[in-house]
């Protein structure tokens, strides 16, 4: 009984910090339309700034007051100044931009972060105070649980006062209502949206500075808590505060308990919950139908096959990528495999990504599964590369049809942030299931039979497996099924109304992409001769988002050109310390110089030269 | 037998009961417009009729077949072509490709992984465009197209299922007056050749009373007026309706 009750505290009080977070996220969406990644990132600089302030600071309580607020306005002004300089020139840009761009954010900090405390987890050395305990009704209550537990409902009171009782929230609420009808009001915008994500930020400082006593500041906390985060907003309902405490402390409960009777699925189940409250509410406990979520139609240019220039420029790389080994070195050879699976990667990828109009920002975890899958067969069943090789689509491909039911109703935001989740908790599974997965050592040992173990057989191999696999795809792309997915993108209600299923058309082509990547990831597998958990860690996906954008998302090119390009460019620019840094920087400076899609300035450059060849 | 037979629909948003029953029939080769003033319940009636909403109350027909709350692709299969008052193509298409994925879709033929999609139903596809007038514009790309023309590539795509029954909301919106009265007149010409029956909603009177055979008067949810056009026009609680006059 004591024990129930005591998990039940420990819940509940997490759940406050996830609301924190989660509440941020969920105003600066409804304000702003961005949902912001890096805000895992503010929740994670708001630990950090904690530990460096109260670790300075008396160990007194009025001075843990001090230094937990201190973090959340330093925070909270770290907000505003990415408002500014970042956020303010994208609002326009496309949904898939915003993301990528805010991704970026959390790359920078992730290293800024490591440069400035480095790589050890910190803890706060906890006075006795913060240790205490209180005794209500015969049961000892830890005493900063108890201090958690106020401050959630505390927190969403002064929001609800706040949006309700001032000119301000006033202001917040009705651009969350109609944006464009504030602005024709004469309301400061600019200094609307800076105020309301300096507010959104300041509550992931808070949130993170709170969570430092009874954990540390580490380097995994900001994607730990963006997946998350996601789930509670997506569960409460985007936009909806009183939901998201609800979700909050659903999900809070629940990963208590999980972690108290079954550690091991605790996630798994968090995930479950989640499908279950998305069967019965598809908008989440609170939420509302957003309005036109998914309405806003590009003109796209048609898609075309590669005319006979593009056809024989593609032959000849293919050539050249076939007689590759008679010239190159070892080095370049490893290079060239790593970019033959870039190439699949990104052009599963694509396939949901361009003609589905599904973004996914969680694809590492099918190329996951895939190498997981080649790993099971090598050392669990100890069969041969071609049993690793035919199970890893199929496993890829299962587990994406059990998630895809659940995702591709969703819409835009939703579906990146519910993929985002869904990978990032795979990535948990592979990282603490040690039995079975090795950890963070990996699987060693994943090696290809006699007859491909040399290098240019092996690069032969995954040359055939690969761009053989994107030549698939492809195809298929240009089948009906191609253009039936195409025509659920462009329209769903035209689609519907001359007959086409686009629920099941944009299943389909989330389990084809799933199944893609699960080869691209055996493939791989079997060519590095280990797994790590690090395959379907988020910032991988973000590879395959880059190689696309990069290619050109509506381009059927792209995904290859892509490839090959990052694969490059992740060789020589990327390689060594601070990656992270030069990647996001990278990231966002692509979307700043081109607001409105690689592939929408690289078209209009191609019709503005066309024209005057013409 | 009449092709489409809706009865008693009802329909609820909220404390306002938009469509306060309803009863219709649509014979082959009819054209029938249904009209009202804004707010009507034109488009809530189309909605419950298309599948893309689903009665509180009341039955749908299509031949003798219950289809109430029917979802669109099914009706699709069983001949509702549709159009819609904000047109609704696929962009990222040619005029041509967006009616070879229309004739794939209704063929049952969209699950096919393999060959090559724009090789399929070529000529089909390019005697639909030919009967709307779009033929020459069979390679542009659907995004680029003037108002006009999607209407008419609309008009080519729900012809493909060889449809029964054409539901056409406001299929004239957005067209110049030539425009207007070019278009009814080739579904007019299609309904009449075919046996095709067609429902539309229309705001221009000239198209209404021009077009149809009958004409079904909607207000505040109910039916107030049926009949031929010349009938519905001497109506005085149609005038009351329109002009605002005390009936």
């Amino acid at each position: 009984m004591d024990l129930i009750f005591l998990q039940l505290l420990t819940g509940l009080a997490g759940a406050s910090t996830l609301f924190l977070v989660a509440a941020g996220l969920t105003v600066i969406f409804g304000v702003t339309r961005v949902v912001n990644f890096s805000h895992g990132s503010l929740y994670m600089l708001g630990a950090f700034i904690a530990w460096s302030l109260l670790s300075r600071l008396p160990r007194e309580p009025d001075y843990f007051v001090l230094g937990v607020l201190g973090a959340a306005v330093a925070t909270a002004v770290i907000g505003a100044v990415l408002e500014v300089v970042l956020l303010r020139r994208i609002y326009r840009a496309p949904e898939l931009l915003q993301l990528l761009a805010t991704f970026g954010v959390v790359l920078v900090v992730q290293d800024v972060a490591l440069w400035v405390w480095g790589p050890v987890d910190l803890s706060l050395p906890r006075p006795r105070w913060l240790r205490g305990a209180v005794e209500i009704a015969g049961l000892r209550f830890p005493f900063y649980d108890l201090v958690l537990i106020v401050v959630g409902p505390a927190v969403l009171g002064g929001l609800l006062l706040l949006f309700h009782r001032t000119r301000w929230g006033l202001l917040v609420r009705a651009a969350t209502q109609d944006r464009d009808m504030v602005a024709a009001l004469g309301v400061d915008q600019r200094v609307l949206f800076t105020s309301v994500f300096a507010l959104g930020a300041g509550l992931a400082g808070l949130g993170g500075a709170l969570a430092l006593p009874q954990g540390s500041a580490n380097l995994n906390m900001d994607l730990s808590v963006i997946a998350e985060a996601f789930v509670v907003v997506v569960v409460g309902g985007m936009g909806s505060l009183g939901g998201a405490f609800l979700a909050a402390l659903l999900i809070g409960v629940l990963q208590a308990f999980g972690i108290a009777l079954v550690p091991k699925i605790t996630l798994v189940l968090v995930f479950l919950v989640m499908a279950a409250v998305l069967v019965v509410r598809p908008h989440g406990l609170l939420g509302k139908p957003q309005a036109m979520a998914r309405g806003e139609v590009e003109a796209l240019a048609p898609i075309r096959p590669a005319g006979p220039a593009l056809q024989v420029l593609g032959l000849v790389a293919l050539l050249a990528a076939i007689l590759a080994p008679f010239v190159a070195g070892p080095y370049l050879l490893s290079v060239l495999t790593e970019a033959a699976v870039a190439v699949l990667f990104a052009a599963s990828l694509h396939v949901m990504m361009g003609p589905g109009g599904m973004a996914s920002f969680g694809h590492a975890a099918w190329f996951g599964v895939g190498a997981y899958a080649a790993a099971f067969a090598a050392k669990g069943l100890g069969a041969g590369m071609a049993v690793g090789l035919l199970l890893a689509p199929f496993a890829a491909g299962a587990l994406a049809l059990l998630v895809g039911a659940f995702v591709v109703r969703m819409s835009g935001v939703y579906l990146a942030m519910l993929t985002l989740a869904f990978a990032q908790i795979a990535w948990a599974v592979a990282f603490q299931w040690v039995e079975v997965t090795g950890g963070d050592n990996g699987v060693l040992g994943v090696w290809p039979d006699g007859w491909a173990a040399d290098k240019p057989t092996m690069y032969w191999l995954a040359l055939l497996l690969c761009v053989g696999g994107a030549l698939v795809l492809r195809r298929a792309l240009f089948a009906p099924f191609g253009f039936a997915l195409r025509a659920t993108r462009d329209s769903a209600l035209r689609a519907e109304a001359i007959g086409l299923d686009a629920h099941r058309l944009r299943l389909a082509a989330f389990v084809l992409a799933g199944a893609g990547a699960g080869l691209s990831g055996a493939v791989f597998a079997y060519a590095k001769g280990s797994v790590f958990p690090t395959y379907m860690a988020i910032p991988h996906s973000v590879d395959a988002l880059v190689t696309v954008l990069l290619g050109g998302v509506q381009t059927m090119a792209g995904p290859v050109v892509g490839a090959v390009t990052f694969t490059v460019l992740q060789s020589w620019l990327l390689m060594g310390d601070f990656w992270r840094i030069k990647l996001g920087l990278l990231i966002i400076a692509l979307v700043l110089a081109f607001p409105t899609g690689i592939a929408g300035a690289a078209s209009a450059v191609w019709d503005r030269w066309r024209g005057r060849a013409a | 037998m009449s092709v489409l037979v809706a009865e008693g629909l009802r329909k609820r948003f909220g404390a306002n009961e938009a469509v306060a029953g309803v009863s219709l029939a649509v014979e082959p080769g009819e054209m029938l417009a249904l009209i009202g003033p804004n707010g009507a319940g034109k488009s809530t009636c189309f909605n419950m009729l298309g599948g893309q909403l689903r009665p509180d109350e009341g039955a749908v027909r299509l031949g003798g077949q219950d289809v109430t709350g029917m979802a669109p692709r099914h009706l699709a299969h069983l001949g509702v072509g549709r159009t819609f008052q904000i047109t609704a193509s696929f962009a990222s298409m040619t005029v041509r490709e967006n009616v070879q994925t229309a004739l794939l879709a209704q063929k049952r033929q969209a699950w096919r992984f393999w060959q090559a999609a724009d090789a399929q139903h070529v000529g089909l596809a390019e005697g639909l465009l030919a009967r709307v007038g779009m033929a020459s514009q069979a390679e542009r790309p659907a995004g680029v197209l003037a108002y006009g023309d999607l209407k008419r590539l609309e008009l080519a795509m729900a012809l493909a299922g060889d449809p029964v029954l054409l539901l056409m909301d406001e299929p004239t919106a957005g067209m110049a007056p030539a425009e207007r009265a070019a278009l009814m007149a080739l579904v007019r010409g299609i309904a009449r050749d075919q046996g095709v029956a067609v429902l539309f909603t229309e705001h221009d009177m000239d198209v209404v009373f021009g077009q149809a055979d009958r004409v079904l008067v909607l207000d505040r949810g109910r039916l107030i007026a049926q009949g031929t056009p010349e009938a519905v026009r001497a109506d005085p609680r149609v005038r009351a309706v329109y002009l605002g006059t005390a009936a």
